[in-house]
């Protein structure tokens, strides 16, 4: 498999702060990547970078061969990168299917397959996206991410702050994307449900990329040292 | 009944409302009120074009005047020119045919809100404001040190346009053709609002960053609503210089610019029928308590002020409940 996303060295500040030294990271075309780290190691901060929502300092990213290192958010997104936010973050104010036409673009996900694949959002269609819970407002994002036909599936944290039953909800989710062969980077602290669906994980360590492996070579002093576990 | 069949409903007895108010004129012999209704209709017609800039975009224009008062002297302008038989810049001939002089005066308004949309648009909030009200005060400044076409006093537009099949000096002939381009503007905006357009739109109202992160490029969809925005309000500035029969610069001045905002508020922001229950409620407190007092605005001051304190749905949302519907 080739590699669909290549990050290397990537240096991001935020103003004179340092975030990032020089972050490597590659996502195999088809394969399920886990960024792992305890809060403020730059999981996120990674994540915006190749999102192109933070500017680089040094280091680059590669998408599917192209350096776009230097592209907006939109032209990443149109590139085939699609980001679930930390948070949700859906629009408020518009409606569950205003919420998915404003990022629709021309591919396999259409707003019928993705109320298919939801079918809860289906059933809340006009309702406003501030009206959902918060299980449903996940769908919504990732509904909203995939409406954008993206070829690599970048997850901020998920399930965060969802209840278990939710959760399992949305992991099943996240799985059926896998076996589709949608390429993904996630970002979850909760290991039990991460490692099964990774095929590979980088851990961070205060902006570093400091271990990459198969989740099945995670030993409990990886755990202790870096995870805090 | 629910919220959203209040709302059509609502819209249902604005539209027939409208049409009907010249047709009880004619009948009862008041040809004022049919004058009156297609006032009503052109700066509905205006402010839907700032509805899409303001409403759905969230761009707070205070100067669309620039529009209103650009398309308005196209209309004069062309028709001074077919008038007096003298050609116009680069030899063109001017043109007394409405069906001529409304897309001109779309195209150049669009033009230059293209101008204007690049350059303010880069800035947002009081930056944008301030912008958008220079421009259109460099107009109304430019045109009142412009005497080919009258300066401060204006240009008289001597024999109303013409449409073909009607009779436009006709009250009634006058009212159908603003009706007409009333709905055809509004049906429009529904369509881009209910369009992946007017989504986007909405969506970069309430965070441009999420959308980009979408795939959408805010400044784009912004762009291309500001130019349509600007081309509706240019195509009743040039009805209502026809309605006037006279251009003069106050259509450019920042009174007017302001006026369309206070429609907009008052009928609903970014509701579909808020500028024509807007419009409505300007004019009509123009008429009735214009006659009693030279200072009407004050009064329409204070129901500004009641809308924008107690009922931020405009008068659509005081009926038809806060939340968009229709």
């Amino acid at each position: 498999m080739s590699a669909m996303l290549e990050v290397e060295g990537l240096e991001v500040f935020y103003g004179a702060s340092q975030a990032l030294f020089g972050v490597s990271l590659q996502v195999r075309e088809g394969s399920a990547v886990a960024l792992m780290g305890r809060n403020g190691m730059g999981k996120t901060t990674t994540i915006h970078a190749v999102c192109r929502m933070l500017p680089v300092r040094a280091g680059s990213i590669r998408f599917e061969g192209s350096d776009i290192t230097a592209l907006p958010s939109y032209r990443a997104a149109r590139r085939g990168i699609g980001l679930v936010p930390e948070g949700r973050r859906c629009f408020p104010n518009l409606t569950v299917t205003e919420n998915l036409t404003a990022a629709a673009r021309p591919g396999d996900w259409s707003l019928a397959r993705v109320r298919e694949f939801f079918p809860r959002l289906a059933e809340r269609s006009g309702q406003l996206a501030s009206t959902l819970s918060g299980g449903e407002q996940q769908m919504l994002a990732i509904g909203r991410a995939l409406m954008t036909n993206p070829r690599l599936l970048v997850l901020d944290e998920a399930t965060e702050g969802l209840a278990p039953v939710i959760r399992r909800e949305i992991w099943t989710a996240i799985r059926a994307l896998r076996a589709e062969g949608l390429s993904i980077l996630l970002v979850d602290k909760t290991l039990s449900e991460i490692l099964p669906v990774a095929d590979d994980c980088v851990i961070l360590e205060r902006g570093r990329d400091v271990w990459r492996g198969a989740p099945g070579e995670i030993t409990e002093q990886i755990k202790h040292d870096y995870l805090g576990l | 009944m629910d919220e959203s069949r209040k709302e059509f409903w609502l819209n249902a007895v604005l539209l027939v409302g409208l049409f009907a108010t010249p047709v009880i004129a004619m009948m009862i012999d008041e040809p004022f009120y049919v004058t009156l209704a297609t006032r009503v209709a052109i700066f509905a017609l205006a402010a839907v074009g700032l509805n899409l800039a303001l409403g759905l975009g969230g761009m707070v224009s205070f100067g669309h005047a620039l529009y209103f008062g650009l398309g308005g002297y196209v209309a004069g302008i062309m028709a001074h020119h077919a008038f007096s038989g003298m050609p116009m810049v680069f030899g063109l001939s001017g043109s007394d045919q409405m069906l001529a002089i409304w897309p001109v005066a779309m195209l150049l308004s669009g033009l230059v809100a293209l101008v204007v949309g690049v350059l303010s648009l880069r800035t947002s909030g009081i930056f944008f404001i301030m912008i958008t009200l220079a421009f259109a005060q460099m107009a109304y400044y430019f045109a009142i040190g412009w005497p080919t076409y009258g300066g401060e006093d204006g240009l008289p537009i001597l024999v109303r346009n013409q449409f073909p099949g009607l009779n436009t000096l006709q009250t009634w002939h006058m009212f159908l053709l603003a009706y007409g381009a009333l709905v055809i503007a509004l049906a429009v905006f529904a369509m881009l609002r209910n369009a992946r357009f007017g989504a986007a739109l909405m969506a970069i109202r309430q965070n441009p960053e999420r959308v980009a992160a979408v795939g959408i490029s805010p400044f784009g969809i912004k762009l291309a609503a500001f130019v349509i925005s600007g081309m509706i309000t240019g195509l009743a500035g040039a009805m209502m210089a026809d309605l006037n029969r006279f251009v003069s610069p106050s259509m450019l001045s920042w009174h007017v610019s302001g006026e369309l905002i206070v429609i907009c508020i008052l009928g609903g922001v970014g509701r579909l029928f808020g500028p024509l229950a807007g419009a409505a409620i300007f004019v009509g407190f123009e008429v009735i308590f214009g006659g009693l007092t030279q200072h009407w605005q004050f009064w329409l001051g204070l129901v500004l002020l009641a809308v924008v304190l107690f009922a931020r749905g405009g008068v659509i949302g005081i009926i038809a409940g806060r939340e968009r519907h229709g």
